[in-house]
């Protein structure tokens, strides 16, 4: 297994790439897409990504180890922000009863230790 | 030792290169776990990061409007022009290794590694002048004398937040722009010292990673700070 060496007409051509997607993006920007507009923005980050680990970090040709790495480092980002984005997105869903708040239960205290 | 008295004809040649430390019984496999030390390192700072985008999404998605509005102060051509800088940073990177996995001269690569370290300052350049120097003269630099302006209306407060969010995200990647600008000038030093050769190029490679893992990230922070939300309404620049 000897390092696979990248012709440099693929690095040429992954480096045209990213600024083409570079070009998209920007003018995607000034079209009126709605929420499109954020969808279509990320879509492009993520084959600009896709393009530079393949082919600038080498990920293509890198086999074992480093890739499982690379998977969990995405999956293990995946939890971080599922799990965030499952308290925050929620906590409207079902109003907290107004007598638990801090505001309610504070002025209160006095008088429970008293 | 058996490997002392039998090495294997193929990777003979290998126990010749000065930087095989012993722990290892090939280049290759040092070049190898190198490589997995540098991508468990990316891995955290992909969770770094990614707790700063995951704050940043949470208020994006709490304060849309105040969030276009904070963008619409960034300007996007210093922005798309930062984005090609370091793309082109990236391929002189990875043209500099390639140069010495071919065994071109050290000249070739010194100079691939001083044309990405150009482009690095060039980047560092942008933001430091023309980007935070005037926000700092605009007053929408949180804690620099930050001015809420009229137009913003009862927004005011998540347009700092806006700010805060950019200058915490862009500083602390503009940071390891600096860190890779030290790394490269060490690749710089041990490339005139003859140090790289075809079969040890390892220093090389894993900067590689961390200076494409950099490009990556504003990658990302482009379009989440700068293009929120379209650029096609009144207010953009």
């Amino acid at each position: 297994m000897s390092e696979h060496i990248v012709p440099v007409k693929v690095y040429i051509g992954v480096w045209a790439g990213l600024l083409v997607l570079t070009g998209l993006t920007t003018g995607a920007a000034y079209i009126d897409l709605g929420v499109f507009n954020t969808v279509v923005a990320l879509a492009i980050a993520v084959a600009k990504m896709t393009l530079v680990v393949l082919f600038f970090m080498h990920v293509k040709y890198t086999p074992g180890i480093p890739r499982i790495v690379m998977v969990a480092a995405v999956f293990w980002l995946a939890i971080m922000m599922s799990l965030m984005l499952a308290d925050e997105l929620t906590r409207h869903w079902t109003p907290v009863a107004h007598s638990w708040g801090a505001g309610v239960l504070l002025p209160l205290l006095p008088h429970v230790l008293r | 030792m058996a490997e002392m008295a039998h090495p294997s004809p193929e990777h003979g040649h290998e126990s010749h290169v000065p930087e095989l430390v012993h722990q290892f019984e090939t280049v290759e496999q040092q070049r190898e776990a190198g490589t997995l030390g540098m991508w468990l390192f990316l891995a955290t700072e992909v969770l770094f990061f990614g707790g700063m985008f995951c704050s940043y999404l949470i208020y994006r998605s709490l304060h849309p409007q105040a969030f276009e509005i904070g963008s619409h102060l960034l300007e996007v051509k210093f922005g798309a022009t930062n984005t090609a800088v370091l793309i082109c940073s990236s391929l002189s990177m990875a043209m500099a290794i390639y140069s010495a996995q071919t065994g071109k001269s050290k000249k070739t690569v010194i100079l691939f590694l001083v044309i990405t370290i150009l482009l690095g300052l060039a980047f560092i350049g942008v933001k430091l002048y023309f980007e935070w120097y005037h926000d700092y003269l605009e007053h929408i630099v949180p804690g620099f004398g930050f001015q809420y302006r009229p137009e913003w209306g009862a927004n005011g407060p998540m347009v700092q937040m806006f700010m805060v969010f950019y200058f915490t995200m862009t500083g602390v990647h503009a940071l390891h722009m600096v860190v890779g600008v030290g790394i490269l000038t060490a690749l710089i030093i041990m490339a005139a010292r003859d140090r790289f050769s075809p079969q040890y190029y390892a220093p090389l490679d894993i900067s590689g990673l961390y200076w494409h893992f950099v490009d990556i990230i504003w990658i990302f922070l482009f379009p989440l700070l700068y293009l929120v939300g379209g650029r096609y309404m009144s207010g953009g620049r």
